[in-house]
């Protein structure tokens, strides 16, 4: 069996475990296993919608005591799984739950792990992954040892995509309480945006912003279709007030948006390093010399001040909504 | 209270990455080695706590000789005691987990300090998966720590926003940005990092879970197109070819 780890927000599937729960589809049938949808927490209505994405079976793991999130009680569950179901690969989204969960599961099940995979394929009866290292500027192929193959899926890099499953539905044992570590508190941004790392549609600003106040112009184009707004270190740096949340680069998010738009960025390497796996990237700089320019499909030199309300005016008038 | 400290060399960030004629590592021709940014702030914190509460701070790296240099820079700034197990390098975060669990086993750390990832393998792996073989809690990306006694409180960062995780020591802790301003060495603490000597340790044999079997930089991209005219011009064929051309609406 193959194992997808998913995420349930407000009773609905998180689109990054779609993902996962598709590309485990994918992987399923190309070995002839089953698919099984692992889901945990005091509740876990919502979880029939694995069968959307292919679920063979959907394992529910409830109980009062996963109420809030827990390392070590997750993985205690996601490994057990594993073994219940003698499953041979593990997945999961690569979010913060993702990331902080399946390598600790994957110790536990002495297994290999690799982590925001952009690739996975099935060889001789065992995954292998491809993932971006050095933020990016390389890839590795990875390929596993160990009986059991775990790995999370980078978000927005795996299409969710819908088939019909069985989704036979399962409870599973779950762990008694006394956890080494709990959440107690999450301090959600007023924003309700989805996270840089997730998003489709990102504007970048840079040093060439000037000030934090004005990235309010980004925020309106970034609003006109609908995308979010990210920042490279020099201004993060700068004092503006800017979070580091808002980092793009390898030392802040590395990120895979369907477009990216760079404005007043001059596309230093650690900064490229973040985003070149965007699918399309717009680069806005007054310096038509800019190395930025050599990574983006569509230029504008220009000054941003001028050119990024037009575009806010542009994509208004021909009705691109956001998404 | 002890600390352990887990640092690791890794190219620089300006670093072009070339692969090596086995097809599977990174040349290391003209690589500048660095210690990973966000063991910094792992280090950091740990000094910190050693000024604040008292600490005995041990710098540990799995590497080859080369990784002296981070330990050699971590106790310049303020290290107690620096460990090499010394390692084929091969390993993947879960073989470096096991070896520094094997080290640490019986060492009583009531605290484990590492980076949310090391830069290049980017796995963000080796401290849940030490967490796990050791037995304690964990708390990644870490912005804000607090510990209490035997208790720890840390606010991680999550996807919009941030979490506060409440845990037992002893505990892995992973940092991140923004846990605090890393400092510089000082003079004194340099010299004073000459007199002190750097423990070998020949890491414990284990099993790698995963191992890279090849190494590929990304496929060129098409070259792109500048667009002409005043700025409203410029903007309208800009929407429109990523409407028509790109299908991004
Ligand atoms: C090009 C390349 C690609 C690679 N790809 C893979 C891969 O796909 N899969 C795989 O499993 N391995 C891979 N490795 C090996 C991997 O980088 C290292 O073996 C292993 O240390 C994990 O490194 P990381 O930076 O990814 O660890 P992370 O899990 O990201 O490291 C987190 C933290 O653990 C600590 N830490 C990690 N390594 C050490 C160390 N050696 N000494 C002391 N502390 C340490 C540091 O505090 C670090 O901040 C690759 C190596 C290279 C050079
Ligand atoms: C260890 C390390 C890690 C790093 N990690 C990261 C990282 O994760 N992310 C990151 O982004 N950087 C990172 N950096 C920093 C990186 O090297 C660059 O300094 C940074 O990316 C530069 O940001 P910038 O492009 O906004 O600023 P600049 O390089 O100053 O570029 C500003 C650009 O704005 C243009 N401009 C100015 N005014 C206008 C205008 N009115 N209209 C249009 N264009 C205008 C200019 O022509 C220029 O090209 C790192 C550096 C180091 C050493």
């Amino acid at each position: 069996m193959i194992l997808v780890f998913c995420e349930l927000k407000d009773g609905q599937i998180r689109k990054p475990s779609a993902e996962a729960l598709s590309e485990g589809r994918r992987l399923a049938d190309a070995t002839g296993k089953k698919l099984g949808a692992l889901f945990a927490g005091a509740s876990c209505a919502g979880s029939a919608e694995a069968a959307k994405y292919g679920a063979d079976v959907i394992l529910t793991a409830e109980a009062g005591s996963l109420a809030s999130y827990s390392s070590d009680a997750f993985a205690a569950v996601l490994a057990d799984a594993v073994k219940a179901k003698g499953a041979t690969v593990l997945l999961a989204a690569a979010t913060a739950v993702g990331k902080d969960v399946a390598p600790r599961a994957a110790a536990r099940l002495g297994a290999g792990y690799a982590s925001d995979v952009t690739g996975l394929s099935m060889v001789d009866g065992k995954l292998q992954a491809v993932r971006p290292v050095y933020a990016g500027k390389a890839f590795a192929t990875t390929s596993f040892a160990s009986a059991v193959q775990v790995a999370t899926t980078r978000p927005n890099v795996f299409p969710a995509a819908e088939k019909a499953g069985a989704g036979a539905a399962e409870t599973l044992s779950t762990p008694a309480g006394d956890f080494k570590s709990v959440v107690k508190e999450i301090l959600a941004k007023a924003s309700g945006k989805v996270d840089l790392s997730e998003a489709n549609v990102i504007v970048s600003g840079g040093r060439g912003m000037k000030d934090g106040a004005n990235f309010k112009i980004l925020e309106e184009l970034a609003d006109a279709i609908g995308g979010v707004v990210g920042a490279s270190r020099a201004a993060v740096d700068a004092g503006w007030g800017l979070p580091h949340s808002m980092q793009v680069g390898q030392t802040g998010k590395v990120v895979s948006p369907t477009l990216y738009i760079a404005c007043g960025i001059s596309g230093a390497i650690q900064h490229i390093a973040g985003m070149s796996g965007s699918k399309f990237i717009v680069a806005i700089n007054k310096d038509p010399e800019a190395p930025i320019f050599k990574l983006a499909d569509y230029g504008i030199v220009g000054d941003l001040f001028e050119v990024v309300p037009e575009l806010t005016k542009a994509a208004k008038a021909m009705g691109i909504g956001s998404n | 209270m002890k600390i352990l400290v887990a640092l690791k060399q890794v190219p620089d960030t300006e670093s072009k990455i070339k692969v090596a004629a086995d097809g599977k590592s990174l040349d290391p021709a003209d690589v500048k080695w660095i210690t990973s940014p966000y063991d910094e702030y792992a280090l950091e914190e740990a000094i910190r706590i050693k000024e604040t509460k008292g600490a005995e701070v041990t710098a540990l790296s799995v590497g080859g000789d080369s990784a002296k240099d981070v330990l050699k820079n971590a106790l310049a700034l303020g290290a107690d005691t620096a460990v090499l197990l010394k390692g084929d390098g091969q390993g993947d975060a879960f073989a470096v987990a096991q070896m520094i669990a094997a080290y640490a086993k019986d060492k009583g750390f009531d605290l484990i300090l590492c980076g949310n990832k090391g830069l290049g393998g980017d796995n963000a792996a080796m401290g849940p998966m030490l967490a796990e073989l050791m037995g304690v809690a964990q708390a990644n990306v870490i912005v804000k720590l607090e510990l209490g006694e035997g208790t720890f409180k840390a606010e991680r960062e999550i996807e919009g926003g941030s979490e506060i995780v409440e845990g037992a020591l002893p505990a892995v802790i992973t940092a991140q940005k923004g846990l605090n301003e890393p400092r510089y060495a000082s003079l004194k603490g340099i010299m004073a990092a000459k007199k002190k000597t750097i423990e070998e340790l020949e890491a414990a044999p284990v099993t790698a879970g995963a191992q890279v079997s090849a190494l590929a930089l990304p496929p060129e991209r098409p070259a792109g197109r500048k667009l002409e005219g005043d700025a409203a011009a410029q903007a309208q064929a800009l929407i429109q070819a990523l409407k028509d051309e790109a299908k991004v609406f």
